[in-house]
């Protein structure tokens, strides 16, 4: 069928040393066309990677000045009013809360990171004077297990209705996008609020608080499984009919753009239907602007964890800083905050990843 | 908040291809300031995004609520702190139009006060951020090398770092803040958005033509950045700091709620603080925490339709287009239509078939008269 | 016209009983506006008979309407574009005729890149960033020759990718790895994927710089010589097409002005615009005016 003769194919017509790739035979400026090459992008991951280092550090000397800038007699007055302190413990507080003044400041700093590369966080007054990290480990999975999730399914239908909407401009969906702006725009306590009074004290259909029922021990029992939905199901809908305008509103903005882009007008003269232009190439596309914007607002999605865990008096981490806060149980604020911070950072870097993953021109193979 | 300039798409109307121009009689507006102009005039044409339907409906909402804080004392009927011990509790009546808390002070007076808290502590929070983003932004996206990088470094540590977390720890430091000790740490957490989008626009308006000229006319870098600059960036400079006083304000109210921020102040957070302690919600008094969530929802919509507007200007491809769409319905076409839409009297060949997928036969439209022609055309000639 | 052996996947070009007509496409008084305030008439009742085989140049400055003429006849401008008159009727190898304007959007969709397809310019941004090239060239097969299975896709994509001369190594790489002149053949191999019997090539060299311009030119007329197709060139560049083209269209607002053979448009321009067109171009030794002939 072709009077032309291919160029054999095992052929690697630019790697041959003798004579200068041809520009134009080999079509790229990389001088290496080798064929099982890495698809981890390894240095964009890197480059990431450090970054977060950096900032986990900056978090961490935050962290540590952030005590020494308050007013001393007030830690010292909280030291002084918990003896039964331990005198290790008692060390481990002071340098946490920088009340060893009799070390210079840098010996201060290592102490302080010797104490945290330990795992040592000091121990929680408020809490009986156990560890904060073991205190900090029993309610991080709640507050993971329910924003996670929360989260999760906000930015799917939020991303997935965004490409919807976008694609049919001019449609009645049109105004389902101040709808939901509208809903963000509302502060989140007081939807959170709003919805107790309505659905849990009038209605009476879920329970006012908690994670689980009163004096119910936690355990892998269907239960008490069904207890943590029951429980949880409130929570989890205001988090997500609160955030959902965000990522409509986002991803319709994206799909705007990129359906003007030549390569949906080229998959439209292709014959393509419908279906396969607007996900295959139009959300395929717009979705990567939108998963950056995600990965930067993860702090925000933090703040509404606490304020939904106080209106809703769920044992998360938020709650426990909340209440560390008002018995001004130092030592207890600064390990939730640190882990508040660590928590973001790996997430930060989850959504980076997946961005390396969904957009192929962050793995260069400049050779 | 995603604001992209783009100039490409204000020239030809849409579903028209790249390499095609269309000839107008008529030269189209480009929503981009004349170059040549002072300082004056080009601020003024920036200011462009404020003049649509949804920028102004906004801006009325926030006057609205400026002037409740300007004029409480005139407004409200009592003092908020006024004890009315025979009407505790009590739903709205003639005497107290949005009822009583629970001893006895008139709820609508402690909302109509409240307003100035909020309003002072979003703009001046707001204000204090964006200076610090215009810097930053600004400078770190026209300098190149390490004082860029730098510069994006600190701003994305703060972007990163959760916010929220760090203002109740900073918070729970002061025994009573002041508004404007609360508007400062505010602001200096909420910049870095601003700069990081500021950076961004700077860096791609550094390469334009422009400001290229500017520099090699040996403008001195102080007045390329206030002068070329800062008109251009100003839609973006608007639209951070209306998120930012959005922010500002959803802040303040949340952390007086919780209870980080002392309740000795006014505002709307407060106010819901002590309706949830007094069990208001559980015992359905609706007339004392409706009204305080739905001034900051009115506060929040109100500076949404700003920056809507703000955003259809800035990017044309989102301005109006639903309603371009449904004018275009109008006629008979859908925007969504991947084929020509086909408007044509039968023509006079027997072997065409009549053509027409919609049902409007309208006459040829010729109506454009930019040119004569001074050839007679020669159609259909062949070899 | 086609020769050798055929593959099942190339279907309905047969030939029926009727005789091919030697016209590929007649287009007769057509007309395109932009339905805004107010409107913009880009082609005004243009005719013309494209032949099957044959390259026709269209030139003109920019807004004489050649891109919304050829983009037109596929009806592949967006609203507010409409079609106000006129028919373009499609004479299909198999001897069916084919109104264009009367197909509805299925039939269309069915109807592009399997009869017409198109080579747009500046690939740079034409092809999908994030998928693989080769997923891009398969996805043609997918949807118009649901026959065939995921292997003979493959090996259609394959061949392709050799007869451009972009290599079968390319299947995996991404848009972003391949330069202008290796994107401008993927956009080249799509189009020739379902055989069809019309390319309209929009501006497909002007991005590129003058050596891989010659290569590209050199691959499209190799491959019109091998495959048979009509070509339908679409530049404002007139030297270019006085090289390549059989006819050429010369377009001014809207209307056709002259369409002659090229040697007729170079030796004996009858129009004042055409004179005028030729006299533009900078001429190597420096002359200024029309070479005489």
């Amino acid at each position: 069928m072709t009077a032309v003769q291919p160029p054999h194919p095992t052929e690697q017509s630019t790697d041959t040393p003798e004579r200068t790739p041809d520009a134009v035979e080999a079509g790229t400026t990389a001088h290496r066309v080798t064929k099982g090459r890495s698809r981890v992008p390894w240095r964009f991951l890197g480059g990431r990677a450090v970054f977060y280092a950096f900032t986990l550090w900056a978090a961490i000397t935050i962290n540590f000045f952030l005590p020494r800038m308050m007013k001393g007699d007030a830690v010292t007055q909280y030291l002084s009013r918990n003896r039964n302190v331990t005198p290790e413990a008692a060390d481990a507080l002071r340098s946490l809360l920088g009340l060893d003044t009799d070390k210079s400041l840098w010996q201060q700093y290592v102490d302080y990171w010797a104490l945290l590369l330990q795992g040592d966080l000091g121990v929680s007054l408020l809490h009986g004077l156990r560890p904060v990290t073991e205190v900090i480990s029993q309610s991080l999975p709640w507050t993971i297990g329910l924003v996670g999730f929360a989260t999760i399914v906000s930015f799917a239908v939020g991303t997935i209705g965004g490409a919807i909407v976008g694609w049919r401009r001019g449609s009645r969906l049109d105004a389902l996008v101040p709808i939901t702006t509208f809903l963000s725009t509302i502060p989140y306590f007081w939807l959170g609020l709003l919805a107790i009074a309505l659905f849990s004290v009038n209605l009476g259909w879920f329970p006012i608080g908690k994670a689980y029922g009163v004096g119910v021990s936690p355990a892998f029992t269907p239960e008490f499984i069904g207890q943590v939905i029951h429980h949880g199901t409130l929570p989890a809908v205001t988090i997500i009919i609160a955030s959902l305008g965000g990522w409509m509103l986002g991803m319709r903005n994206m799909m705007l753009t990129v359906l003007d882009e030549d390569y949906v007008m080229v998959a439209e003269a292709k014959g393509m239907p419908s279906h396969r232009v607007l996900w295959r190439y139009a959300a395929r596309n717009a979705v990567l602007p939108q998963i950056q914007s995600f990965a930067l607002s993860i702090g925000f999605i933090v703040g509404g964890t606490i304020v939904m865990e106080m209106v809703f008096s769920y044992p998360g981490v938020g709650k426990l800083l909340l209440d560390a806060t008002n018995a001004k149980d130092y030592a207890l604020m600064q390990g939730v905050f640190l882990v508040i911070t660590i928590s973001v950072l790996l997430a930060n870097l989850l959504a980076d990843l997946a961005y390396a993953f969904l957009d192929p021109r962050t793995r260069q193979t400049e050779g | 908040m995603d604001t992209i300039v783009n100039e490409r798409a204000t020239k030809r109307p849409a579903g028209v291809p790249a390499t095609a121009t269309i000839r107008t009689s008529e030269a189209s507006d480009r929503p981009e300031p004349p170059k040549r102009a002072g300082f004056g005039a080009k601020l003024g044409s920036a200011f462009a995004m404020f003049r649509n339907g949804k920028s102004i409906a906004g801006l009325s909402i926030l006057g609205f609520f400026v002037l409740v804080a300007i004029f409480a004392d005139v407004l409200a009927p009592y003092s908020p702190t006024a004890l009315d011990n025979t009407a505790r509790f009590q739903p709205p009546s003639a005497e107290h139009w949005l009822g009583t808390t629970h001893i006895g002070e008139d709820v609508l007076s402690q909302v109509i006060y409240g307003t100035r808290g909020v309003i002072v502590v979003g703009f001046l929070a707001a204000i204090i951020a964006t200076l610090i983003a215009i810097v930053v932004g600004v400078v770190s996206g026209y300098v190149r090398g390490w004082r860029s990088e730098s510069l994006s470094a600190l701003t994305n540590v703060f972007l990163v770092i959760p916010g929220l977390p760090l203002i109740i720890i900073v918070a729970s430091m002061f025994e009573d803040p002041p508004l404007v000790v609360i508007a400062g740490v505010l602001g200096l957490i909420g910049w870095a958005w601003g700069a990081r989008v500021l950076r961004a626009q700077t860096m791609s308006l550094r390469n334009r033509d422009f400001i290229q000229a500017a520099r090699a006319n040996g403008e001195p870098l102080r007045r390329i950045i206030t002068i070329e600059m800062l008109p251009n960036l100003m839609a973006l400079i608007a639209a951070s700091f209306v998120g930012t006083v959005t922010a500002a304000i959803l802040a303040l109210t949340t952390l007086s709620y919780i209870g980080v921020i002392p309740v000795t102040t006014y505002n709307w957070g407060t106010i819901l603080n002590w309706a949830s302690a007094q069990g208001a919600f559980r015992q359905n008094q609706w007339w004392w925490y409706l009204p305080p969530g739905l001034c900051i929802a009115a506060i929040g919509v109100a500076l949404s339709l700003i920056n809507f507007g703000i955003d259809e200007y800035v990017n044309p491809r989102l301005r109006s287009a639903g309603e371009r769409a449904r004018a275009m319905k109008k006629k008979g076409m859908s925007v969504n239509d991947t084929v020509t839409a086909v408007r044509s009297a039968p023509t006079t060949e027997p072997a065409a078939a009549d053509a027409s997928t919609t049902t409007a036969a309208a006459a040829p439209q010729t109506t454009q008269t930019t040119t004569t022609e001074t050839t007679s055309p020669k159609t259909g000639a062949t070899t | 016209m086609l020769r050798g052996i055929r593959p099942a996947y190339l279907s309905g070009i047969t030939k029926g009983t009727t005789p091919m007509r030697d016209t590929l496409l007649s287009v007769r008084d057509f007309s395109v506006v932009y339905d805004v305030d107010p409107p913009v008439a880009a082609v005004r009742n243009v005719s013309l008979d494209l032949q099957r085989g044959e390259i026709l140049g269209l030139a003109g400055e920019s807004g004489c309407g050649k891109t919304t003429l050829a983009y037109g006849v596929q009806r592949l401008l967006k609203a507010p574009a409409v079609i106000t008159s006129g028919s373009v009727t499609f004479h299909d190898a198999s001897g069916e005729d084919i109104d264009v304007n009367a197909l509805d959007p299925d039939a269309m969709r069915r109807f592009r890149w399997d009869k017409v397809s198109m080579v747009f310019q500046g690939a740079m941004n034409s092809l999908n960033p994030v998928a693989t090239i080769g997923a891009q060239l398969d996805d043609v097969f997918e949807v118009h020759r649901p026959g065939m299975t995921s292997a003979e896709r493959r090996a259609a994509v394959v061949e392709l990718l050799e007869i451009v001369k972009v290599g079968a190594q390319r299947y995996r790489s991404y848009p972003h790895e391949l330069s202008g002149g290796m994107r401008q053949r993927v956009m080249i191999a799509m189009a020739l994927a379902l055989r069809p019997q019309l390319m309209v090539m929009d501006e497909p060299t002007t991005a590129l710089d003058v050596l891989v311009q010659r290569e590209i030119l050199k691959q499209i007329s190799a491959l019109r010589h091998e495959f048979g197709f009509s070509v339908v060139f679409i530049t404002h560049d007139l030297p270019l097409l006085l090289e390549i083209s059989d006819r050429i269209a010369i377009m001014r607002d809207g209307r056709i002005v002259e369409l002659a053979t090229a040697e007729r448009i170079w030796n004996d321009p009858q129009d004042a615009y055409t004179k005028t067109l030729l006299e533009s171009f900078p001429r190597l030794t420096g002359e200024k005016g029309m070479v005489l002939r």
